[in-house]
């Protein structure tokens, strides 16, 4: 039975949760209102919070003088590719281990979450000049295949916990059945599967799209994506806030949006199973 | 018969993943280590030669080595004694019953899901810029003088950024960890006559012992090798008041092209993390039997 809440204590909780959650969210917002600012008022002190003139033209400036779908593009193809092929890669692997685990399978997993923790400044000297030897500095192929090396771990560890949940009972009464293991695969596991395969896909992209130490090191103008264009924004010079504020809205809003659907599986992505 | 089969099949599914973790995690690394006993800079191409471990004394006894290794310690532990002071209150906050509870943890996930480059650039311009940024204008209203928050407390700068991105994290797996503590303990506990306080020490905070320590150890990993909000904010000055070990052995790669030595820094790193990764991966071990 849950326990009696007073009305009084739901109160306070409620005003205090409602408080803290915003002063944390505020600095987006503050974002997101600057970007439908001018330049000048976007600079203004005292500062206006909604009492200004609203214009949408830095989002329109943002993509005239920076090509920025250029640059979303690039996003959507190297967090797109890197992620795919690293599930193409997983899923197998994963439901290998899961399905016919041996006395090694363990080890196996212990060892490839110890490679995701090999710091990647640690790798760089080798990776730049291997990308530079091969003319994969500031192309996509060469950040899709960084990027899905360095998330295969997690997306074989998340796939591995979504699969051990699958009951064994069910692909043993499939086998009885004269089941084939492509049937299997087809029409007994894959349905179940399916939550787990999104959710990972899902995370994997976020991971993807926000990733900022190989892009910022291995891209510079035609394959940089998000992450690369805003940092372009670092320079000190002139007045550029609401710009960069719209700029900066475009990059995180569709990633926010499935970020906030995939809360709960962040958990178990990002800490491997230790916490349930 | 079938089980040999589905045994190999088995194996031949899990080879591609291994054969390629295996390759990135050797040829990378043995290259680092190769790369660190030579002299050997891309400004000089054609001078490599063999030195030993002069590398690694050049890289260790450098002044910046030193100042990057307490700021990297600086960084990391700050971060972590913020998120997880500010994330178990703010955990047990939204464990309680609230209205509009889904919209609130929203609010509170946000940050980390805005990318690094982005949450930098937002925070130095629009909120701690020492004329026009909000805060300065807060401290405005009430009589202070503006803090030039990056020429100041240039590294204290950084960590407020990157508390922020983590906090969201840190209060999300104590609020799972939370979720999974049993009710009718607690009850039983008040029905004793337990004070919130006495409950909260003896049975909330025991259960949350674990998740902290996977707290402390995840964060640490990513951490231990912040770089793009150095990178966008500060450049990892001014001096070498922001240089962490991570923007060192970058500065030293692709700014002063000497591989020689920032190989060696990146073993370094390597190392450090080591230390981190084998209580982590320990302890999810521990979790895999369970």
């Amino acid at each position: 039975m849950a326990r009696m809440v007073t009305t009084r204590r739901k109160a306070i909780s409620t005003a205090a949760a409602w408080l803290v959650g915003f002063l944390i969210f505020f600095p987006i917002l503050w974002m997101v209102l600057a970007s439908f600012k001018t330049e000048l008022e976007a600079f203004a002190i005292p500062p206006s919070f909604l009492f200004f003139h609203w214009t949408t033209e830095n989002y329109v400036t943002v993509q005239e003088r920076s090509d920025y779908f250029h640059h979303a593009l690039n996003s959507i193809i190297i967090a797109g590719g890197s992620t795919l092929i690293a599930m193409l890669i997983a899923i197998p692997a994963a439901w290998s281990m899961a399905f016919s685990p041996t006395k090694r399978t363990k080890d196996i997993l212990l060892w490839m979450l110890s490679t995701k923790m090999m710091p990647p400044v640690g790798v760089l000297v080798p990776i730049y000049l291997i990308y530079r030897n091969f003319g994969l500095l500031d192309t996509r192929t060469g950040l899709i295949f960084i990027l899905c090396l360095g998330n295969l771990p997690i997306v074989i560890w998340m796939l591995f916990t979504y699969f051990k949940e699958i009951p064994k009972d069910i692909l043993e009464a499939a086998r009885m059945d004269g089941a084939t293991i492509g049937r299997e695969l087809i029409y007994v596991l894959t349905p179940m599967a399916v939550p787990g395969l999104a959710s990972t896909l899902l995370l994997n992209l976020i991971l993807a799209w926000n990733e900022a130490f190989w892009t910022l090191n291995l891209s510079t103008l035609e394959a940089a994506p998000l992450t690369v264009f805003i940092a372009s924004y670092s320079s000190p010079e002139g007045l550029f806030w609401a710009k960069l504020s719209a700029a900066s809205t475009l990059a995180i809003a569709p990633i926010l949006v499935l970020g906030w659907f995939s809360q709960r599986q962040l958990v178990r992505g990002l800490t491997f199973g230790a916490v349930k | 018969m079938a089980t040999q089969q589905t045994q190999l099949l088995a194996r031949t599914l899990l080879t591609p993943a291994v054969a390629l973790l295996f390759i990135w995690m050797v040829v990378p690394l043995a290259l680092t280590i190769y790369f660190a006993t030579l002299h050997y800079n891309l400004l000089d191409p054609g001078s490599e030669s063999f030195v030993g471990l002069e590398n690694f004394r050049y890289f260790l006894t450098d002044p910046a080595f030193l100042a990057s290794l307490q700021n990297t310690l600086v960084l990391v532990g700050s971060v972590l004694a913020i998120t997880i002071i500010l994330g178990v209150p703010l955990a047990l906050l939204l464990d309680q019953q609230v209205v509009g509870l889904s919209i609130v943890r929203l609010m509170v996930i946000a940050p980390f899901f805005v990318m690094p480059t982005v949450s930098a650039l937002v925070w130095k311009n629009l909120l701690m810029h020492p004329v026009s940024g909000l805060f300065a204008w807060i401290a405005h209203l009430f009589g202070l003088p503006a803090i030039d928050w990056f020429n100041e407390a240039p590294l204290f700068s950084v960590i407020l950024i990157i508390s922020w991105q983590w906090l969201p994290f840190a209060t999300l797996i104590l609020l799972t960890a939370l979720q999974s503590l049993d009710e009718e303990q607690k009850e039983a506990a008040e029905m004793d006559g337990a004070s919130a306080i006495s409950t909260f020490i003896y049975i909330t905070l025991p259960h949350l012992a674990r998740p902290i320590t996977v707290v402390i150890l995840i964060e640490t990993i990513f951490l231990l090798t912040v770089f793009a909000e150095i990178f966008v904010t500060t450049g990892g000055g001014p001096g070498l008041q922001t240089t962490n070990i991570a923007f060192l052995i970058y500065s030293q790669a692709l700014i002063q092209y000497d591989v020689g030595s920032a190989s060696a820094g990146g073993l370094v790193a390597v190392v450090l993390a080591n230390i981190v990764a084998f209580f982590l991966v320990r302890i999810v071990g521990r979790n895999l039997e369970a």
